[in-house]
Parts: structure tokens; sequence; C-alpha cells
């Protein structure tokens, strides 16, 4: 294939696109109040993670979905809705992944306290097996007079 | 036998275990990386009434559509935009399902320009009832919108009864949507 005919079949992979395409426009950019509002919504979106972009946070993503979610919060904050309200908002429509630090509750148990648990569980295991060979045969030390 | 070599035996089968367990993990974790739908969140609204909402109509922006325009019969609600290539990739399967007229099928035009929606329509052809336009995006919020296409179906009393994130295929209407369908109409 000639290298006109790979960067064409290259433009064409690109501009295919995929389920999470962008709307043409992109939304106005967000203006902030003060500089504390600013500090609040900067805070508040780091802790709360994309929907689309699964990986970003909602203050880092640049999925349409991210810009929509942005501005739906700082409207919330506007209307005088605490945090722990605006993250409720957004559990109630898109579910706990939307947190990145989970609640602690039934659900998020093993989330939690799993690895402690797995931790605990095997230091117990590996001090039960010491006690138990300590007991039973002394594993004799090679001596410094062996011969090489 | 001493006491030690039972506990050596022990620890080798424990060890033996969380080895298969890990095995059977990374098995699992491989096979569901082959699935398209891996990162689908799963819709929080599933038997939950359907958003309040209030938006025009794409053909006469002067009329407005709400739930309650809606409700008495099982609807289907496509959520779509004139941007979105996997929206035309779906389109022919959902003007197939549109044309055996088993549902009303509602488009929700998201986040598009009024005059590039209309151009879509006229360009692929017009499967749905009716459209209503949600050019900010703000009501989708409240659908729990990720990205398009998505499709919700709602019952005949507003209850989001299903919904499938990403294209719709042949496969998925006929062994997902219709059966749940079947059962709505059944229970009615």
């Amino acid at each position: 294939m000639t290298l006109r005919g790979a960067t064409a079949l290259l433009a064409l992979l690109l501009a295919s696109g995929h389920a999470g395409a962008r709307p043409e426009t992109d939304p106005t950019p967000l203006h902030y109040a003060d500089a504390a509002e600013e500090t609040r919504f900067h805070a508040l979106t780091a802790t709360l993670r994309c929907v689309q972009c699964q990986n970003q946070s909602l203050a880092d993503s640049d999925a349409p979905i991210a810009h929509d979610l942005r501005r739906e919060v700082l409207a919330l904050m506007r209307q005088g809705r605490s945090d722990a309200q605006i993250r409720q908002y957004l559990v109630d429509r898109y579910g706990e992944f939307v947190l990145y630090r989970p609640r602690m509750e039934p659900g998020t148990w093993l989330l939690w306290f799993g690895p402690a648990a797995l931790l605990l569980a095997a230091g117990a295991g590996i001090a039960l097996h010491l006690r138990r060979r300590g007991k039973t045969h002394e594993v004799p030390l090679p001596g410094d007079d062996q011969e090489w | 036998m001493t006491s030690a070599s039972s506990t050596r035996r022990v620890l080798l089968v424990a060890g033996g275990l969380v080895f298969l367990a890990l095995v059977v993990l990374l098995a699992w974790g491989v096979h569901r990386s082959g699935d398209p739908a891996r990162d689908t969140l799963p819709s929080t609204l599933i038997n939950k009434p359907a958003p309040k909402f209030d938006l025009p109509l794409l053909h006469s922006p002067d009329i407005r559509i709400t739930p309650e325009t809606l409700a008495g019969a099982p609807y289907v609600l496509n959520v779509w935009g004139s941007w979105c290539p996997a929206c035309a990739e779906e389109h022919p399967v959902l003007t197939r399902f549109a044309l055996t007229k088993r549902v009303r099928v509602v488009g929700y035009d998201w986040k598009d320009k009024r005059e590039d929606a209309l151009a879509w329509l006229e360009q692929r052809g017009n499967p749905f009832l009716l459209v209503v336009t949600d050019e900010d995006g703000s009501a989708a919020i409240d659908w729990g919108v990720v990205a398009a296409p998505e499709t919700f179906l709602v019952d005949g009393k507003g209850m989001i009864r299903w919904k499938h994130s990403g294209p719709l295929t042949d496969e998925i209407i006929h062994d997902e949507l219709i059966p749940r369908l079947s059962r709505l109409e059944q229970a009615q």
C-alpha cells in the first residue's frame, strides 16, 4: 500500500468514530461567581467519576456528557444544595459508580474491609504455622565448620 | 506422620485452591473483555417511573411533549443524535422494527441542532412516531443518558422496564426487547 493510501485509510478509521462520538457543538465554558465557588466546584468534581470515560474524573473528562454534568453540578451548587445532596442527585441517576469514594454500607463492606480481612487471615495463617513448627522440631542450623 | 508435614500439606492444598481461584478469576476477566457492553453501567431507573420532562417536538417546536402525552400504552424511547455514527449504524435496524408497528417508537434527539436532525431524518427516513428534542441535554441527565444511542422501554403506566446502551441489533430486539414487551402486554 502506498503511503497516501495508508494515510487515507487512517483518516477513514479515525473519522468512522464509535458509540461515544461527540456532538458537533461544544458547550460554553463555565463561569464562576467567585474563587470560593470555583474551589468548591473543583474539589467536588474531582471526587466524581465521568460516566463515559470511566477512568477519568468529572473534572478531567472532555466527554460531552461530562460537560453537561459539570454544568448541572454548578447549577445545583447555585441552588444551594450541599455536596452530599449533589452526590446523591448523581447517584440517583447514574448509580454508585459515579462516586470515586464508595459509601460505607453493607453492599460495599467487602470493598472496604476485604483487603484488611485478607491480610489478617494471611497473617494469622503464617503465625499459626510458625508457632506449630517452632513447637515440633527445630530446624538444624548448618554448622560453621562445614567443609566445602 | 509429624504435625509439621500435615501442616505443610494443608498449606499446599490451600495454596492450590487460591491458585485455582485466581485462574478462574483471570479466565472470567479474559472472557468478559470480549463483551462490547462491558463498560455499560446498569441503569438505576429500571422499574422506576420515567423522569418528568417537557420537551418540544422536532417537527413542530410549538408542541411540547410530556410523559403524560405518552401514557396509556408502552413505548420505546430511542436516544440519538445526527452527530452520532453509531446511531446511523443502528438506524436501519430500528426502522425495520418500527415498521412492524409492534410498539410506538419515540425519538429523543439529544444535544443536536434542529436543522441537522431534520436533515438526518430526511436523508435516512424517519422511523419515529414523534421526535422530541433536548438541545442542551439537560433533560437527558434525569434519564441517566451517558452516550447515544440508548434505548428505553417504558410501560403503559410510565415505568421504565428495560434499557439498552449502544446500537440495537436484530438479536437484541428479538431476544430482549420483544419478550419484555409481550410480558407487559400480557400483564395489562
